[in-house]
């Protein structure tokens, strides 16, 4: 059931969150064994929630946007005195002092959020298979990937667990799970939603945004936690265009382009490739132009990015050093103690990149690696400025791929990074964009296509997907 | 090409404890990497600035009023080892035991 329709009926008196609620947690019970989505099932919790919202609505107040509306929420967010632990041992006991401002949002919109959900380790992986606590299972297939980072909270929405989740999205680790889990998944405007509270992976690339089933629930969820916020300096202060009542106003006169480098190249499926080309005709049908264009410098987004994002990753987990959370392991001086401890809670994964990214700011590499990498980073912003001076959106696969199928790309990184080849660029230049559920490819698995809309573009960007939604086979 | 002693190095700056099996596999899978990134290398960027960050903000401040922080205790307790309202370490490197 949608996010929207239930927030109307528990308004109004019809349902009451806790019969909504029960309905999720039975489904949790039923399948979570074998999906393995959430970290954490925040039951109890959970269900005082929904009877305080039921109380609100009983009293004749408005519990919100939200009301009652299980939903399910990425376990690198800050939970005051519930476990976060960003699918790591290194955080081992940490109970947050605090809450995400997402979380305060969420509960102030009358949300109920019913767990903490799995994640690559430290949001780093594109199948959740790098996660201390056990890989994610695709609800579509289980013998396949939920995809990553956020695949906790894209099976969370696809099994019926909870109507939306939220995740975040460094690289694409919103939309790709989205994609291989067949629902909606958009990462907004790089600062459009506070990331107080948001565990750093790469400080210039991370965002949160929401997973629904559909593209009207995403807008309702992301009117809901975004705009300013004083605790995150990199927020936008200014007010945000409203996305939820241009939805359906059509795509007729739209410039919608089809970017080549992340289309028409090896490596995408030809079902995915068709879904592409499928979502454009619809487009077109609705009075679209469509065409083909060019942004060259996409096609080294993911070298770029694979300097970037660890250099900042490398930067950002130096926090745990065994001294302020989560786990420590003895040694004889404080030094042997941070090189003990990271190394005996950091996965595999982690590690790599942290390597990578402190070697690529190391002394006599620097400006090779990462300070190339940064003016290649310019480039990238530099045509997608110009291919937005010639089309108001821009569409792609979101994944080069359906699901694969678990460990298939486990021992070897490089091909995992290339599941991320098509939405990373996004993430270089701080745009929005949006996955959305177009058919099926190959095994019957879900294909996504993705939306890519300028900085603060998100209205055209939910119109496009809209129109995308409705043609969907 | 990136060498073993590059990798002891950076490990070494990382704080990462690496077991030599751990360097041994690494060690290829960073070169793998590093090989697939010196594409970037064949680009023309002479003359075009660096990105490091998506929006142009400069010095954000707020007004310089106290307002209250997190709990001190509260912080301190989700601390491995804590003492007198403090974090406890082992010694620091070159002191006296």
């Amino acid at each position: 059931m949608s996010a929207s329709e239930i927030a109307d009926d528990v308004r109004s008196g019809r349902r009451s969150a806790r019969d909504v609620l029960e309905e999720h947690l039975a489904r949790v019970d039923e399948h979570e064994g074998e999906i393995h989505a959430f970290n954490l099932v925040l039951a109890d919790e959970a269900r005082a929630a929904a009877d305080s919202v039921d109380a609100a609505v009983g009293a004749g107040s408005d519990p919100g946007p939200l009301a009652g509306v299980p939903i399910a929420v990425k376990d690198n967010m800050a939970t005051r005195g519930i476990a976060t632990t960003c699918g790591s041992r290194i955080l081992e006991g940490w109970l947050p002092p605090y809450d995400a401002t997402v979380i305060t949002r969420l509960r102030d919109a009358g949300a109920v959020i019913v767990g903490k959900t799995n994640l690559d380790e430290f949001a780093m992986g594109s199948s959740t298979e790098n996660s201390a606590f056990g890989p994610t299972r695709n609800p579509r297939d289980p013998s396949r990937v939920a995809g990553g980072s956020s695949g906790g909270s894209a099976a969370a929405v696809a099994a019926g667990f909870a109507s939306l989740a939220i995740g975040s999205d460094t690289g694409g680790s919103i939309r790709q799970p989205a994609a291989l889990c067949g629902v909606v998944g958009m990462k907004p405007t790089y600062g459009a939603v506070s990331r107080y509270g948001l565990v750093a992976f790469a400080s210039s690339l991370d965002q949160i945004g929401p997973f629904s089933n559909s593209v009207t629930d995403a807008a309702l969820l992301l009117e809901a936690m975004w705009g300013h916020d004083p605790l995150d300096s990199t927020s936008i202060a200014q007010p945000l265009p409203a996305v939820g009542s241009v939805l359906d106003d059509g795509v007729a006169g739209l410039r919608v382009g089809v970017i080549e480098e992340l289309t028409d190249v090896d490596g995408i499926e030809p079902e995915v490739h068709a879904a592409v080309e499928a979502a454009a005709s619809a487009l077109a049908d609705a009075g679209a132009k469509v065409d083909r264009v060019s942004v060259p410098s996409t096609m080294f987004g993911l070298s770029a990015y694979y300097l970037i994002a660890p250099a900042e990753a490398s930067s950002n987990l130096a926090r745990y050093d065994g001294v302020r959370y989560g786990l420590r392991v003895d040694g004889d001086d404080v030094a042997a103690m941070n090189a003990a401890t990271r190394n005996a809670g950091f996965g595999p994964e982690v590690k790599r990149r942290i390597m990578l990214g402190t070697y690529a700011l190391s002394a006599g590499y620097y400006d090779a690696y990462y300070g190339q990498a940064q003016r290649v980073r310019t480039l990238i912003i530099r045509d997608f400025d110009r291919a937005y001076e010639q089309f108001d959106v821009l569409l792609s696969p979101t994944s080069p791929t359906v699901a694969f199928e678990l460990g298939a790309k486990t021992a070897d990184p490089l091909a995992m990074y290339l599941s991320d080849v098509c939405t990373i660029p996004t993430n270089l230049a701080g745009h929005p964009a949006i996955s959305v559920p177009f058919g099926t490819g190959a095994y019957g698995l879900p294909v996504g296509v993705q939306v890519l809309a300028p900085a603060l573009g998100e209205p055209v960007m939910f119109r496009a997907a809209r129109a995308i939604e409705r043609s969907s086979p | 090409m990136i060498s073993r002693e590059d990798v002891v190095h950076v490990a070494r700056l990382a704080r990462l404890a690496l077991s030599d099996a751990e360097i041994e596999a690494i060690t290829p899978e960073l070169a793998a990497i590093l090989e697939h990134a010196a594409e970037l290398s064949a680009l023309d960027t002479e003359g075009v600035p660096p990105t490091a960050h998506p929006l142009p903000l400069v010095n954000v401040f707020r007004a310089d009023v106290p307002r209250p922080g997190v709990e001190r205790d509260e912080v301190l307790a989700a601390a491995p080892q804590a003492e007198d309202g403090r974090f406890r370490v082992p010694r620091i490197l070159g002191e006296a035991p």
